[in-house]
């Protein structure tokens, strides 16, 4: 097991000059894995055996600030927005909960589980033609998760899971992209291109990666490996149980 | 691209208006638009301001969505369309204050990067006192970000709006010189502050004139 040393937080960019810098004894750790892919699925899961172990656990999820939840759903249904206005939305909402929800419970030492984070605005601004350095430089306000845990999926295996569960959308195809008029070819083509780009992604920022056509509670179980490694490598402290299971991992 | 900036009560949006007036006049084709107008974020922004949510860089995130949207929807295409855009505040507005209220000056610059550089910006300059002076005559009580009351500076919102509006004023200054801004005696009279604006814009409006007269409908635009 690679035990990783205990490190500071540090910020993506600039961050925040404005926040007096204070100790921030708790983890990050980031579920990125495109639309349909299980992330909530997993994350549930994940906070009863983080809080069996001890841990308190803070979580929070993409576009789920109460500044801009509703302007972002009101938004959506206008179809008024640019790849631009979409972008600065996401970094409003990202901004109120990293400073109203992430940082106070960093500093409260909890872990955070954030569902999805600035890799996503990378991802899908790539896709729809947002110039890549804009997109990051906008997201210098962010902190550095600790772990970036990437659930990954190759579009074949994500299209089942998707019609089964709660079939395809308007936004998670890319209709707004005008890549065809079929529901299910666009989906096929703009989720092919997220892939790829989270991929690219993935190797650049160093993300774990985990092979998310695991049946669930294998999955479950690859996840707990790399969290419990993380921590104790984080902490110097035993690390806690993971499930015991002989799936592999893949490592980017 | 014509754009005014200045602190609150500095007199802008009251010459923009007279320009716009002597401008419609003349038969130019004119749009104007204003800072933090769009529909987009009004909620959020109330909500925001309402309950005290914002923090320095939702502040300026949220006035880059309104800036973005009505980039998108109100300056790009009268411009295109070879119309004379007016704008009350423009991104030196974000660069100014948000910045005074504690963002990365750098940040926001490359938040704001899609913007594309006016023809003329128009900076009315004015002591506080004064600006003050105008606002409180006009209306009773300061608002509360107009008076960088969420900046904590000072529970006084008289005392507050002085030391945040000064901060700002400084920062302007600077701006100035890096973006070419001109720089109106504001405390001058309102005709003769008109006249200099007039004399200004008749001379960028040169160009213009020449391009439509050559029956070119989009005259070139300097980003």
């Amino acid at each position: 097991m690679a035990s990783r040393p205990s490190r500071a937080k540090t910020w993506y960019g600039h961050g925040l000059p404005y926040i007096a810098k204070k100790r921030l004894p708790g983890h990050l750790i980031a579920i990125e894995g495109t639309d349909g892919v299980g992330r909530s699925a997993q994350i549930q899961l994940l906070r009863p055996w983080l809080e069996l172990e001890g841990y308190a656990v803070s979580n929070t999820g993409w576009t789920r600030s109460p500044l801009l939840s509703e302007t972002i759903n009101e938004a959506k249904a206008g179809h008024q927005l640019t790849v631009t206005t979409f972008s600065l939305l996401y970094a409003a909402d990202f901004a109120d909960r990293l400073e109203h929800e992430i940082l106070p419970a960093l500093q409260a030492g909890f872990i955070v589980i954030a569902d999805r984070y600035m890799y996503t605005a990378f991802a899908r601004n790539s896709v729809m033609g947002a110039d890549p350095q804009w997109t990051r430089e906008v997201f210098g306000m962010a902190l550095v998760p600790d772990l970036v845990l990437y659930l990954d999926i190759d579009v074949e295996s994500l299209i089942p899971r998707v019609i089964m569960g709660k079939g395809m959308d308007y936004w998670e195809s890319g209709m707004h992209l005008a890549l065809g008029t079929d529901l299910f070819d666009s989906f096929e083509r703009y989720q092919s291109r997220l892939i790829d780009e989270y991929r690219r992604l993935s190797s650049e920022f160093g993300f774990v990666s985990v092979d998310a056509r695991l049946p669930i509670e294998e999955l479950q179980g690859e996840l707990r490996k790399h969290i419990a490694e993380y921590l104790s490598g984080a902490n110097g402290k035993p690390r806690p149980d993971s499930a015991d299971n002989g799936a592999s991992t893949r490592k980017e | 691209m014509i754009c005014v900036e200045g602190i609150d009560g500095s007199g802008k949006s009251t010459q923009l208006l007279l320009l716009e007036r002597w401008l419609r006049s003349r038969g130019y084709p004119v749009h104007f638009t204003e800072w933090n107008s769009s529909r987009l974020v009004r909620r959020s922004m109330q909500r925001g301001k309402k309950k005290n949510l914002l923090t320095p860089t939702t502040f300026s995130l949220l006035h880059a969505v309104d800036f973005a949207d009505r980039l998108t929807y109100q300056i790009l295409p009268p411009l295109k369309a070879g119309m004379i855009v007016l704008a009350d505040r423009y991104v030196y507005t974000a660069f100014a204050r948000d910045v005074a209220r504690g963002v990365h000056p750098e940040w926001v610059r490359a938040v704001y990067s899609p913007a594309l550089r006016p023809d003329l910006t128009l900076y009315f300059r004015v002591p506080i006192d004064i600006s003050l002076e105008r606002l409180l005559s006009g209306r009773a009580k300061l608002k509360y970000h107009e008076a960088g009351m969420d900046v904590g500076l000072s529970t006084d919102p008289v005392e507050s709006f002085r030391m945040f509006q000064s901060r700002v004023l400084e920062i302007y200054d600077q701006l100035t010189l890096e973006f070419g801004m001109h720089p109106i005696d504001a405390t001058a009279e309102i005709p003769h502050q008109q006249r200099i604006i007039r004399t200004m814009v008749q001379e960028i409006l040169r160009d213009y004139d020449r391009d439509r007269a050559n029956g070119n409908g989009v005259p070139s635009q300097s980003r």
